[in-house]
């Protein structure tokens, strides 16, 4: 399983990312939220969505394997076992992993497929869905 | 402190700088926040008799509990101020991100006071905050400013801006926000301007604490999804309040050429589905909002981007102006935003301008060779503009209807349509008693948002007199307003229809302290009470005169359309006014009684 976003069907509301930051951190903070709304505006006049395609990537070069994968697919971060080494935001594709020693100082954070977002988008752009078989 | 931000932040202009101070806890109680505090703040802090462009007024914008928390709407922001536009109170409440970036920051309020030698703008990151430079930024539109400091500083910093209207101390002057939304209402804009600070923009990281994590999370659940839940939801959510276009002028509540008739011949190509059809092209949400109101255009006959037009700019510059081409209204509406001018206002003045035209009070040696017939698109352009820049005719629009009226004279303060001297948004209330004592007696002036009844003058009779019409606005005046206390959107109750219960958890999870709406309508009308003391006690001899209504509504009955031939008796103005005083414990005057204000614990407060 995995996340799907329709950035046309976007608001930009973010309420997304305050379900997400809720749920990663138990925290009311969308800085901290493994989803990113790009607006582009006054033209294109479009929100540019960005989620995790639970491609794994990230997994594949922690050092010390704190990234793992749930029943569902789900890569989540054990934050115990996370040393910020920074190896794996830049492998992200999407650009939705994050080590901000700034915001959380002692572990990275990604989407873990909580499906809190979903319920809060009132505009039908999020969804979870199984995973296609072809990923590029 | 559970539910805030925490701090106050104090901007003294005049010396350049700033200082922090803990959100009082007993304001914090009493006024809970947003358009709370900014009435506190202005009654307590704000000199009787300042004049509201200078030096010793303040402009007080402020957040609330539900802004940025995972509630729907929570995206609202109060712009407190003694108003340039009326002389007395002005709160106007602002959509989009700034409120719920404010409390990451850690502020409460902001609180704007002096006049700063030149042109400024005030920049939050979290805990640096600094006055800086912005002569390069004066003079420029609100677009192009919001956009420089979006792509200098990124997208996360949220940026409210004032325009060339602001600047130039247009009395209706609006603050920008967000590429479309509003401060709108009152001239907080020129309050702004004449503090010269062209911009805040403010970007915050932290964390807003909880008192109960679990319990919080779950009431803010249950919030959207009964909201997304609702019978209304999909239709609200495609069409925003363009939705009521169609009705209102069905019903005759539709604004047409200056308010002489609530029902538009042409009001057909303005429709809501007609705007979605032609100009739509994505849906634009405040803070959390599930079902956004905010329409995004692309507006190919004109070549440009706009937010909207939302109802009240399509019924006050297009049927009130005669224009029946929604492509012209979505252009004047970006034109008022671009050059920081309300839209409401605006519209308002020039239909009031075009019918001085067309009666021959106003020929084209008077309008700058302007042909300033109803539906003349070119020439609202041409208005727009020089009102913003107090250019020539523009500079007697740009004082607002009612000083305009007064100075033009020769019967045309008779259809000036304002109350107070704020010009009337976009409900014709020829027939419909409880909207129209609803304008009279708002709190800022003719503004529907605080008591939007003419449904319920529809569903009870338009024309009924009765106390029961009267209690009803007195509640919705208590009631809705509360959202703007609270920092969030009225909306989703309004329109979605969502249990007004379902925020009692959620408020009580976020602020720790248990309040059921029964409290809460009992803040409201001690905010509204403080607000009717602040105009007594900022304008010598107030009282009832100031709550009559245009004599458009009660002498002369529209001669088309759905109201045709109707009309309010002045005797039941009256009777309206009777019972509304009566009812709120105030003299026969208009003024609350001393035993209101105790049974309302205000004594403390106004000293
Ligand atoms: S909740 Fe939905 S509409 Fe709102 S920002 Fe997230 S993806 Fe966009
Ligand atoms: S309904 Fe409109 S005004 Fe209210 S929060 Fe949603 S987008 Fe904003």
């Amino acid at each position: 399983m995995r996340l799907y976003v329709d950035s046309t069907k976007c608001s930009g509301c973010n309420a997304c990312r305050v379900a997400c930051s809720l749920n990663l951190f138990g925290e009311t903070n969308p800085k901290k939220a493994a989803l990113v709304i790009e607006p582009q505006f006054p033209a294109p006049g479009i929100y540019n969505v960005k989620v995790c395609t639970q491609c794994g990537d990230c997994a594949a070069v922690c050092p010390t394997e704190a990234i793992k994968q749930d029943a569902q697919g789900a890569y989540y971060v054990v934050y115990e076992e996370c040393i910020m080494c920074g190896a794996c935001e830049p492998v992200c594709p999407e650009g939705v992993m994050f080590v901000r020693p700034n915001l959380v100082e002692n572990t990275a954070w990604k989407c873990n497929l909580c499906g809190d977002c979903v319920a809060v988008c009132g505009t039908g752009a999020l969804w979870i869905a199984e995973k296609e078989a072809a990923t590029a | 402190m559970n539910g805030y931000g925490g701090s106050i932040l104090r901007v003294n202009l005049t010396k350049g700088e700033v200082t922090k101070e803990p959100t009082p806890a007993d304001v914090a109680r009493d006024f809970i926040g947003g358009r709370g505090f900014g009435i506190y703040f202005l009654f307590k802090e704000v000199p009787k008799g300042a004049d509201p462009l200078g030096p010793k007024n303040k402009l007080i914008i402020s957040s609330g509990p539900i802004s940025g928390m995972l509630v729907p709407g929570g995206g609202k922001c109060d712009w407190t101020t003694k108003a340039p536009l009326t002389g007395g109170y002005a709160s106007a409440s602002m959509g989009g991100h700034f409120t719920a970036e404010m409390r990451y920051a850690g502020l409460d309020s902001i609180i704007l006071e002096g006049i700063s030698p030149k042109p400024v703008y005030l920049f939050i990151d979290d805990n640096k905050i600094e006055l800086r430079d912005a002569s390069d930024l004066w003079g420029k539109g609100t677009f192009a400013v919001e956009k420089q400091f979006k792509e200098k500083l990124g997208e996360e910093f949220q940026v409210a801006v004032i325009g060339p209207g602001g600047e130039n101390l247009v009395p209706y002057a609006c603050i920008n926000h967000d590429y479309g939304r509003q401060a709108g209402r009152g001239g907080v804009g020129a309050v702004m301007g004449s503090k010269k600070v062209k911009a805040i923009v403010v970007h915050g990281a932290k964390s807003i604490p909880v008192a109960d994590k679990d319990a919080y999370r779950k009431a803010g659940m249950a919030l959207y999804k009964a909201c997304k839940d609702a019978e209304g939801f999909k239709d609200w959510t495609r069409y925003g309040t363009t939705i009521v276009v169609s009705w209102c002028d069905e019903v005759g509540a539709l604004p047409t050429r200056n308010f002489s008739a609530g029902s538009f011949e042409g009001g057909k190509n303005i429709y809501g589905p007609v705007m979605r059809e032609k100009i739509v092209i994505t849906d634009k949400a405040c803070f959390g909002c599930p079902s956004p109101c905010g329409k995004y255009s692309r507006n190919k006959k004109y070549n440009s981007f706009v937010e909207g037009p939302e109802y009240e700019t399509i019924g006050m510059m297009g049927s009130n102006l005669g224009i029946d081409d929604i492509e012209a209204v979505a252009q004047a509406n970006l034109l008022c935003d671009e050059l920081g001018v309300d839209s409401i206002s605006t519209g308002n003045v020039i239909g009031w301008a075009m019918e001085c035209y067309e009666k021959g009070i106003f020929t084209k040696a008077d309008t700058d060779g302007l042909d300033l017939k109803f539906g003349n698109v070119e020439a609202t352009f041409a208005l727009i503009e020089k009102i913003a820049r107090r250019e020539g005719f523009g500079a007697l629009l740009a004082e607002g209807v009612k000083r305009a009226a007064q100075k033009v004279g020769k019967g045309s303060e008779k259809f000036a349509i304002h109350v107070k001297g704020m010009e009337q948004s976009a409900y014709a209330t020829h027939n419909a008693t409880a909207m129209l004592l609803a304008y009279m007696t708002c709190d800022v002036g003719a503004h529907h948002n605080r008591a939007w009844a003419i449904t319920y003058d529809l569903q009870v009779g338009r024309d009924k007199v009765v106390p029961e019409k009267v209690a009803r606005v007195i509640w919705l005046q208590n009631f809705r307003p509360m959202f703007d206390v609270l920092g969030g959107c009225r909306l989703q109750w309004v329109e979605l229809g969502i249990d007004r219960d379902l925020y009692v958890p959620a408020l009580e999870a976020i602020t720790g302290i248990h309040r059921t709406w029964e409290d809460l309508d009992k803040v409201g009308e001690r905010i509204w009470n403080l607000t009717r003391l602040y105009w007594a006690r900022e304008n010598e001899g107030f009282g009832r005169a100031w709550d009559m209504p245009s004599p458009r509504f009660y002498e002369e009955a529209p001669t088309s359309g759905a109201t045709k031939g109707q009309i309010t008796k002045l005797e039941d103005v009256n009777k309206l006014l009777d019972m509304y005083y009566e009812q709120r414990g105030w003299t026969s005057d208009g003024l609350p009684k001393p035993e209101t204000i105790e049974a309302l614990g205000l004594k403390a407060v106004i000293g």
